[in-house]
């Protein structure tokens, strides 16, 4: 049951719009110039409880088809994958739009302006990523969000933001070349990019050409999903303020990459296909590589955004991994590892931008004690913490869970194994930044002083929320339900 | 009047160039609304042409009523129809851009300039338009001519330019009066049509081959294909302004209109002759897209940087008619229009910062976003569009041309067309780096009195034309679908 709607358009037009007025409004009235921002964020949250329970009564909404080529439309859908993400980043940018103001106003950062608008582009791209009714689509938001992010990488205007700007656009650009490569050849081949649920492939086809327009696909995707070795960008871009490392390089941008995937496998190739091929396991195999070795890079970094930005890699490829294991148990973990790793990653960007504002501190080692000056704070990191090493009640526990049970399942023993040890390795190296926090003293930290309220709400909600999901993963917007719908339709090839 | 349209097209920049001198004496806004004023002419006569030919097909004007095949005759469809709307089009922009650059000069360095530029605007629509392919050479002349003499404008190293443009010119269209003298001597007639059907039964012998080989070479040097570029890269850094947008823009696609016209109309495109041909056309058309793009990434000055990314361009649409199938000459005849609107936006911005700004090397463009933010912001549309990013009308370009690739199973091209994009990126986000990320590390000095950056006749053929880049790759469905695919011939459905 599907009806034409504009409902899908409003979530990539009001960001849009926003970006516009912010730019319009600019430097001089920065008051009103991040209400846009707020009133924006809001309204997306607003047509997501809007939508919510009309999706989950089965109600998918739809744009006309408007037609960019022959034969390819443009058009949006509202699909429970779709609106898991949507959601997500929905929720998640009003929490950084507050964090991200007191933040900027507490650095004094210049170009404020661009900044904001640039990060309301990006929203508005990943809405569209997340509602694409096929890969073309798909893919000009896709290009989109890769230009509109390199403002926010470059923010700082110097010559080290610049160079890792160079070598962020040098990676996106190119995968997303290889990526148009392998739509048209898809196109050619099949005549159709539209994502249909279990996959619009069918079973049929030259395996070969197939094998190659998947892998080309995926190239595109691992960039922005930091599979290794496509990842060296991700620690380079951690040169952008925090807020953008938190929700762009954490959430969006890197979720894209992932959700891209997602739609890769059970939207174009569906399982049974792909299990016939064979090609997944490989890209099992790459992504249980680069948790493993990302846990150990991330363990020998100093610098704490640089050890998140490992660990992101690390844990994006649990997602990739349960994609990749192609049957419905992994692929549910894998669809709400997204939202909660997103939650607790967050929770942790959010924490050491706290503690940069507030000290000027990066180096972990110079953190001793710190949770003497920012009890709260430092809190909420250890909940984070545990929540990536899949602590029981957290929201890492409920993905990690269906993970494990997933490569049971798919009889795939060795990749428990993975799951565990990457869990082992990220107690290390976040669980311990937490102990030395509390229990060990240093002058600097002798008084508490938390960081300014608007930055430190934002951390409480993430890091709270974190548990609650834990408890009860439908808390708010009902992210288990999206994935399990999203999981079983896949799975079941059930047409949408 | 609208039987006459065909006509009308031609003969308005042809009397406005004769006209231009007296005007000129008497006063120089005068001339200015009336150059703008023939070419708008023109546009509404081509857009009127363009409608008529989308509804009946093809549109037949004998000129002085001599019957063809003895008379000249013009035929018009709807591929020579969209390409005299773009002609007329990019002319007029460029006739209120050029403003600026005379403003200043006597009236006879305005008689001239004006005269000639609408010579090179008739010779570039009589091209275009005729059904007659000696009548195409005598335009052919015409604008060429024209363009030496406006080349020779730009100073001392202009005129060596368009020293060293003519020699090579000269022979291009040479070669093109050879072909024609070949097939005359063959078929014993000059109409195009009738050309068709008596080339048919003897389209494998020598003669035939000889004069398409001389009619590849002759069009090659005018659209300066690779290796046959040389003269384009001083040709339009030493021209005025204006004059390089128009060349970039216009003047090398015309060879292009021509050759599609020759092979797929009047040659049998599915003969083997011109199956080796296109082939070879395939070959030139990668190595130009990958030599020009590199050479572009070398240059340190904007204006040589952007002909050789024209050598690239021009790589782009011969890869096209290359591929030959449905999609490559969509992909070709798209990139046409797209490349015009980009490449004479980019070259009308080089001509703004000259003038705002007196710079003309890219390591000099620090800060210039600060200085000219709207120009920057067109710059930046139309960078993007160079690279590809959807949705501007570069994304389409490219997902035509690889489609048709893929189509024919040319591996290779689209390999190309990937690599280039990536080299595209490289040389304008280098300009992007400088523009909005540096800070100015000097003051400007400015070349005009504006109350803004620029002045409005500067604006707004630059806004227009970013903008219309966005138009085009938006509502390229429209385009593609009701005009270009139905003016192809039906060989190719």
């Amino acid at each position: 049951m599907s009806e034409v709607s504009l409902m899908p358009l409003y979530f990539v037009v009001i960001p849009g719009m926003a970006a516009l007025l912010i730019m319009i409004t600019g430097e001089k009235k920065p008051n009103i110039r991040e209400t846009w921002t707020i009133i924006a964020s809001i309204s997306n949250v607003a047509l997501v409880f809007y939508v919510l329970p009309r999706l989950l009564a089965g109600d998918l909404m739809q744009t006309a088809r408007y037609s960019l080529v022959p034969n390819v439309d443009f058009f949006l859908k509202i699909d429970a994958a779709g609106m898991l993400f949507a959601s997500l980043a929905s929720i998640l940018w009003v929490a950084t739009s507050f964090y991200g103001i007191g933040y900027m106003r507490a650095e004094k950062k210049k170009n404020q302006t661009g900044f904001f608008a640039s990060f309301a582009v990006c929203i508005s791209a990943v809405m569209g990523i997340s509602f694409s009714g096929n890969l073309l689509t798909f893919f000009i938001f896709y290009e989109i969000l890769t230009i509109a992010t390199y403002p926010l990488v470059v923010h700082s205007r110097n010559e080290e933001s610049i160079n890792s700007g160079r070598k962020y656009l040098a990676y996106t650009l190119i995968s997303g070349q290889v990526f148009l490569f392998g739509i048209i050849w898809l196109y050619h081949l099949t005549g159709t990019t539209d994502f249909v649920p279990g996959g619009s492939i069918g079973t049929s086809g030259n395996p070969i050409s197939l094998t190659i327009i998947f892998i080309l696909l995926i190239l595109g995707s691992a960039v922005k999903a930091g599979i290794m070795p496509f990842h060296g960008w991700l620690p380079a871009a951690m040169i952008a303020p925090t807020p953008v490392s938190a929700l762009l390089h954490a959430v969006a941008v890197v979720k894209a990459g992932v959700f891209s995937i997602v739609r890769i496998v059970g939207f174009i190739f569906g399982f049974d296909l792909l299990n016939t091929l064979g090609i997944v396991d490989y890209l099992a195999w790459l992504a249980a590589f680069t948790i493993i070795v990302a846990s150990i890079i991330a363990l020998r970094q100093d610098n704490l955004k640089r050890r998140l930005a490992f660990s992101t890699i690390g844990q994006l490829s649990y997602i990739v991994l349960g994609v990749a294991l192609a049957n419905e148990q992994a692929f549910l973990g894998g669809l709400f590892h997204i939202a909660a790793h997103a939650f607790m990653k967050i929770t942790l960007f959010f924490c050491a931008g706290a503690i940069f504002v507030n000290t000027g501190f990066k180096y972990i080692s110079e953190m001793h004690g710190i949770g003497r000056k920012m009890p709260i704070t430092m809190a909420m990191f250890g909940i984070a913490s545990l929540g990536i090493s899949g602590m029981p009640f957290t929201v890492g526990f409920i993905s990690k869970w269906n993970l494990v049970m997933g490569s049971i399942a798919g009889g795939k023993i060795f990749y428990v194994i993975v799951f565990v040890a990457s869990a082992m390795l990220s107690a290390t190296y976040l669980f311990t930044i937490f102990v030395m926090a509390f229990y060990e003293k240093n002058d600097n930290f002798t008084e508490y002083g938390e960081v300014r309220e608007d930055m430190l709400i934002p951390i409480i909600f993430t890091g709270i929320m974190s548990i609650i999901l834990g408890i009860n993963p439908n808390f708010l917007v009902k992210f288990y339900d999206l994935a399990i719908i999203s999981a079983e339709i896949v799975s079941k090839g059930i047409g949408g | 009047m609208i039987k006459h349209a065909p006509a009308f097209i031609v003969i308005i920049p042809l009397s406005m160039a004769l006209l231009a001198p007296i005007m000129a004496k008497l006063s120089k806004a005068l001339l200015r609304t009336f150059v703008v004023s023939a070419f708008i002419g023109s546009m509404i006569f081509s857009s009127l042409v363009l409608f008529e030919t989308l509804e009946s097909g093809r549109i037949f004007y004998e000129f002085g009523a001599w019957e063809a095949p003895f008379g000249i005759e013009y035929v018009m469809d709807p591929l020579n129809s969209i390409f005299a709307v773009l002609v007329s089009f990019i002319a007029t922009t460029v006739a209120v851009y050029s403003r600026e650059f005379f403003r200043e000069e006597g009236w006879l360095k305005n008689a001239v300039y004006y005269s000639l530029l609408c010579l090179i605007v008739t010779g570039s629509l009589g091209m275009v338009v005729t059904g007659d392919a000696f009548n195409l050479y005598v335009f052919l002349e015409i604008s060429s001519l024209s363009t030496y003499a406006l080349i020779a404008l730009g100073g001392q190293r202009g005129t060596v330019a368009s020293f060293k443009y003519l020699q090579i010119g000269t022979v291009g269209a040479s070669f093109y009066l050879l072909s024609i003298g070949y097939i005359y001597a063959i078929t014993g007639t000059l109409n195009m049509i009738d050309m068709a059907e008596r080339l048919q039964p003897v389209i494998t012998s020598p003669a035939v081959l000889i004069a398409i080989l001389l009619m590849f070479v002759g069009l090659g040097i005018k659209m300066a294909l690779f290796p046959l570029h040389i003269w384009l890269p001083d040709a339009h850094s030493y021209a005025p302004y204006p004059l390089s947008a128009y060349m970039s823009g216009i003047l090398i696609k015309i060879p292009v209109y021509v050759m599609i016209r020759f092979m797929f109309y009047i040659f049998n495109p599915t003969s083997e002759v011109i199956q080796s041909v296109l082939n070879v056309v395939g070959i030139l058309a990668s190595i130009a897209i990958l030599f020009g793009s590199i050479m572009a990434i070398a240059q340190s000055e904007y204006k040589r940087m952007l002909a050789y990314s024209s050598v690239a361009g021009i790589g782009y649409i011969a890869l096209g008619i290359s591929i030959g199938n449905i999609y490559g000459l969509v992909g070709a005849v798209f990139h046409v229009l797209n490349h015009a609107f980009m490449k004479v936006a980019l070259f009308f911005i080089a001509g703004g910062i000259y003038l705002r700004c007196g710079e003309k090397k890219i390591e000099n463009f620090k800060g210039l976003f600060k200085e000219m933010p709207v120009s920057m912001y067109a710059f930046l549309i139309l960078a993007f569009s160079m690279v590809g990013i959807p949705p501007t009308a570069g994304f389409f370009s490219k997902w035509y041309l690889i489609n048709g690739a893929i189509m024919e199973g040319l591996w290779l091209f689209p390999i190309v067309i990937i690599i280039s994009s990536i080299l595209n990126a490289v040389y304008f986000f280098r300009i992007i780096e400088n523009i909005f990320l540096k800070p100015a590390d000097k003051s400007f000095e400015s070349h005009v009195k504006s109350k803004y950056e620029l002045p409005f006749s500067l604006l707004i053929p630059i806004s227009l034309l970013s903008i219309g880049v966005l138009v085009l790759g938006i509502m390229n469905f429209e385009l593609v679908a009701n005009v270009i695919i139905s003016s192809f011939p039906e060989v190719l459905n």
